[in-house]
């Protein structure tokens, strides 16, 4: 069995690795890469725990080959904050206590913020049914969607302070 | 396991018929990742075809939409022109799974899965589309309803992949619609659904209808016998009822945890008096 050559990109950091022909993004990005941030929960994209972004686009790493990733820009939980500063829906899912036991937060913020990058003025209705694909077994999902609401309500408001998404970047 | 990203259509044709043992196209990859998963396919080999460009492309020309295997439903739902000519199946697309799933899902894997309980099947026959096959010995176009042999089964043959699905222009005064029955709101697959795409002459009549059901037999059906109820008519009560009775005739559906016979034999005439209506509705202009 031959490995697959990837290089990609990942937070905006060139990424080489390899991986076998059946490994998943996700399973590179753990355990090849020990980018932990995004969780398995099912394995199966049932729970959006993985969620990550390639190439603009909302997706379950668990449910994308490795060697899917050639040349594509991905974007992980580990690029949201920038240093020690937080990403403003990080900072506001502190706020609203949106999270108990924290495992799928990794993936709401990815989808939250993959959200806001296309809507900055959502409706409740539109973040439920964005978020429809990330499971909280802990929060009843009410605290959540309010973090979300709020953050993208302080993120139009001052448009000109508006700090650019944050990039941090990862060692590969 | 061996994993292939051809460049051409060619190049995958050529890789898809000297492959041995098992071999998977990967397009959205989430059937296909998930069955390898679960142990339900073991392949030997994966060809990807996301780095053939023109399977990425949804392209307009006068005979219609080519909507390439590898364009996922998000893409369907960003593109203005596919969704006006055609939301039934824009919509039908856009039921299937999260956004994550939709992110990566195709209408052409989504034919080539094969579940008769696939969202965007019943809405492409009803829309009269073609799958555009391409094979060692060249291409075929075939109707979509005539794609799937049973649950998990194609006619696809050796060597073949599909290339891309072909929406026909759509005639004037023409609108189509699909309506699935789910026990919630979102995330979960069909207990019954029908697609039905209806044209209206300048006075409100029908003179042209495709009606076609999911998850209600081994594969989507074609129902012409329901599509004769509605031709001739202004798509009014009396018609309606008589497209209700004809889909509830025509499904053979089984028992499982989704539901059971009767139900799914009453709620596929429901769905597709109430999709009758919305069509009808979106070929008058009214939505």
């Amino acid at each position: 069995m031959f490995q697959i050559q990837v290089s990609t990109s990942i937070n905006g950091d060139d990424t080489e690795f390899s991986c076998e022909a059946d490994e998943t993004l996700l399973d590179v990005l753990r355990d090849r890469l020990g980018m932990t941030g995004s969780k398995e929960g099912c394995g199966t994209g049932d729970c959006g725990a993985c969620s990550v972004i390639v190439d603009g686009r909302l997706v379950c790493s668990c449910l994308m080959l490795g060697a899917e990733a050639q040349d594509r820009e991905i974007e992980t939980i580990e690029g949201m904050a920038d240093g020690t500063d937080l990403h403003p829906l990080q900072q506001k899912f502190l706020d609203h206590a949106a999270l108990q036991c924290g495992v799928c937060t990794p993936g709401f913020l990815v989808a939250a913020k993959s959200l806001l990058e296309r809507n900055d003025d959502p409706t409740e209705e539109e973040v439920r049914y964005w978020l429809a694909g990330n499971l909280c077994r802990c929060t009843g999902y009410d605290k959540i969607v309010r973090a979300v609401l709020d953050t993208a309500k302080d993120m139009r408001k001052p448009a000109k302070t508006k700090k650019p998404a944050a990039k941090k970047r990862v060692k590969a | 396991m061996q994993y292939h990203a051809p460049a051409t259509v060619k190049d995958a044709v050529k890789l898809l018929a000297g492959s041995k043992g098992n071999t998977q196209i990967l397009a959205g990859g989430t059937d296909l990742l998930v069955r390898m998963r679960s142990g339900f396919s073991e392949p030997e080999t994966i060809i990807d075809i996301k780095r053939i460009s023109p399977m990425c492309k949804i392209a307009r020309d006068g005979k219609g939409f080519s909507i390439g295997a590898a364009v996922s439903s998000s893409e369907m739902s960003e593109n203005a022109a596919l969704a006006k000519a055609w939301p039934g199946v824009v919509e039908s697309a856009a039921l299937i799974g999260s956004t994550q799933i939709q992110g990566r899902a195709t209408i052409a894997g989504n034919l080539c899965n094969a579940s008769p309980a696939a969202d965007s099947v019943p809405a492409m026959v009803a829309a009269g589309a073609k799958a555009l096959i391409r094979g060692p010995k060249g291409k075929r176009k075939v109707a979509v309803e005539k794609i799937c042999k049973g649950p998990g089964k194609t006619i696809l043959k050796k060597g073949e992949l599909l290339e891309a699905i072909l929406l026909p222009a759509k005639p004037a005064r023409t609108g189509d619609a699909y309506l699935r029955f789910i026990p919630r709101t979102e995330m979960d697959i069909a207990v019954a659904g029908a697609g039905i795409c209806v044209t209206l002459d300048a006075k409100g009549v029908c003179t042209a209808a495709r009606v076609s059901l999911g998850a209600i037999a081994p594969t989507v059906l074609l129902v012409d016998k329901a599509a004769k109820a509605l031709v001739g008519t202004r798509i009014d009560d009396a018609a309606l009822d008589a497209l209700a009775a004809a889909c509830s005739a025509a499904a053979r559906p089984i028992n499982d945890k989704r539901g059971t016979k009767e139900f799914r034999t009453h709620i596929a005439g429901v769905l597709a008096r109430r999709a009758a209506i919305i069509a009808r509705d979106r070929a008058l202009g009214k939505v």
